[in-house]
C-alpha cells in the first residue's frame, strides 16, 4: 500500500462526512444525562420556586455547556481516544469529524451556553458554568489527566458542579447544601473510575494515562477505593441531616452506603489472582452499583423536594 | 464513484441540515417562552410599576 492510499476517504472528501448524529455524539450524551439529572435535582431542591420555562432553559443550557466541554475534551484527547477500545469509535478517531471541527463546535457551544444561562437565570450560575468548562478542559484534560495519578480525584470536581449550578440558577447564591451535593459527586468519582480502571487495565496502560493502577499499582488502588468509599459514606449520610435530606433520603443513604462499603471491602480483600479467576466480578459489580448509588442519592433528594409540598418530604 | 441524486453524501447533509433547522426552531421557541416567563414575572411587574 502506498502512502497516497492512506487517506483515500479524505481525498475523495465526502465518504466520511459527518452526520448530525456525529456532532451530537461529540457532546457525550451519556455523560450529559448525569449532568442533566444532577442539575435538575440541584434546581428543584433549592428552597425557592422557579418558573418552569426558566428551569427548563437553565437545565438545557447547563447540559449544552457540559456537552460542549465533552467536545473540547474529545478535541484534545483524540490521540488517547484512538488507542483505547472504549473510545476508539468516537467521532474524531472514527474519522467522521476533524479535530478542528470539534474544537470550533465545542468552543462556540461553550460561549453560547454560558451567555444564555446568564440571560435566562443569573450571573453566578453562568460564572459557575464557565468555570466548570474551564476546569474540565484546562485543569483536568490539558493538565492533570496526563500528569498525575490524582487526575480522577481533582478532575471529578468538574462533573460535580452541575447540582451547584442548578441551585445557583434557582437561588442566585451557593449554600452548604449545594456544596454538600457537589462533594457527594466529587467523592463518588474516584472509586467509580478506579473500579473501572481495575477491570479495563490494558486500555489505560496502552494510552499512557497515569491512572492510579498504572503508577501506584493495583493493591494501592484497592486501598484508595476503600478509603474514598468510607469518606463518601460519612458525607452521604451527613447530607441526610441538612435541609435537602429527610427520612426517605436517609433510609436510601443508609442501605446504599452499607452495600457500597461492603463492595469496597470485598475489592480491598481481593488480590489480582482472585480477580482474574472470576474476571473481576467484584470490581464489575462495584462499578455497576456505583451508577445506581449516585442516581438513587440524587433521586432521593429530588423525591424529598417533590414530596415536601404535601407534608411528606424533608425534616 | 458517481454522484447520483440519492448519494449517501446527500443523506448525510440532509440529516445535518434538518437537525440544525430543528435545533434553531426549538431555540427560537425557547427564547420566546423565556421572554414571556420573564415579563410575566412578579419582580418584573413591580419594577415597571415603580418606574412609572
Amino acid at each position: 500500500m502506498s502512502d497516497a492510499s492512506l487517506n483515500t476517504s479524505k481525498v475523495q472528501g465526502f465518504e466520511d462526512e459527518a452526520s448530525f448524529g456525529d456532532f451530537f455524539a461529540l457532546l457525550k450524551p451519556r455523560v450529559m444525562t448525569l449532568v442533566v439529572f444532577t442539575a435538575f435535582v440541584g434546581l428543584i431542591a433549592a428552597p425557592v420556586s422557579v418558573h418552569p420555562v426558566v428551569g427548563f432553559a437553565a437545565i438545557l443550557f447547563i447540559a449544552v455547556g457540559g456537552g460542549a466541554s465533552g467536545a473540547l475534551n474529545m478535541w484534545w484527547d483524540a490521540d488517547i481516544d484512538a488507542v483505547m477500545k472504549r473510545t476508539a469509535k468516537r467521532p474524531i478517531p472514527a474519522g467522521k469529524v476533524t479535530r478542528d471541527e470539534a474544537f470550533a463546535f465545542g468552543l462556540a457551544l461553550s460561549g453560547f451556553a454560558v451567555v444564555m444561562l446568564g440571560l435566562a437565570t443569573n450571573l453566578l450560575a453562568a460564572g459557575l458554568l464557565a468555570f466548570t468548562i474551564f476546569f474540565y478542559i484546562v485543569i483536568y484534560t490539558m493538565w492533570l489527566k496526563r500528569w498525575t495519578p490524582q487526575n480522577i480525584v481533582i478532575g471529578g470536581a468538574a462533573g460535580a458542579f452541575p447540582p451547584m449550578i442548578g441551585w445557583a440558577a434557582a437561588t442566585g447564591s451557593v449554600s452548604v447544601e449545594a456544596v454538600l451535593m457537589f462533594c457527594l459527586t466529587f467523592m463518588w468519582t474516584p472509586p467509580h473510575f478506579w473500579a473501572l480502571a481495575l477491570f479495563t487495565k490494558m486500555d489505560y496502560d496502552n494510552a499512557r494515562v497515569p491512572m492510579l493502577t498504572v503508577t501506584h499499582g493495583r493493591r494501592s488502588t484497592r486501598v484508595h477505593i476503600l478509603v474514598y468509599t468510607v469518606l463518601l459514606a460519612a458525607l452521604a449520610i451527613g447530607l441526610g441531616f441538612t435541609s435537602v435530606g429527610g427520612p426517605l433520603y436517609l433510609a436510601v443513604a443508609l442501605v446504599l452506603n452499607a452495600t457500597f462499603l461492603k463492595g469496597a471491602v470485598d475489592i480491598w480483600r481481593r488480590d489480582e489472582t482472585a480477580s482474574e479467576a472470576d474476571k473481576y466480578l467484584a470490581e464489575r459489580k462495584f462499578f455497576k452499583l456505583s451508577l445506581l448509588y449516585l442516581f438513587a442519592h440524587f433521586g432521593a433528594i429530588a423525591a424529598e423536594a417533590l414530596l415536601a409540598p404535601y407534608g411528606l418530604g424533608g425534616w | 464513484m458517481s454522484l447520483s441524486r440519492q448519494h449517501e453524501m446527500h443523506k448525510r447533509r440532509f440529516s445535518r441540515n434538518l437537525g440544525l433547522g430543528l435545533v434553531l426552531a426549538a431555540f427560537v421557541a425557547l427564547v420566546f417562552g423565556l421572554t414571556i416567563a420573564k415579563v410575566s414575572d412578579d419582580d418584573f411587574a413591580v419594577t415597571t410599576e415603580e418606574a412609572s
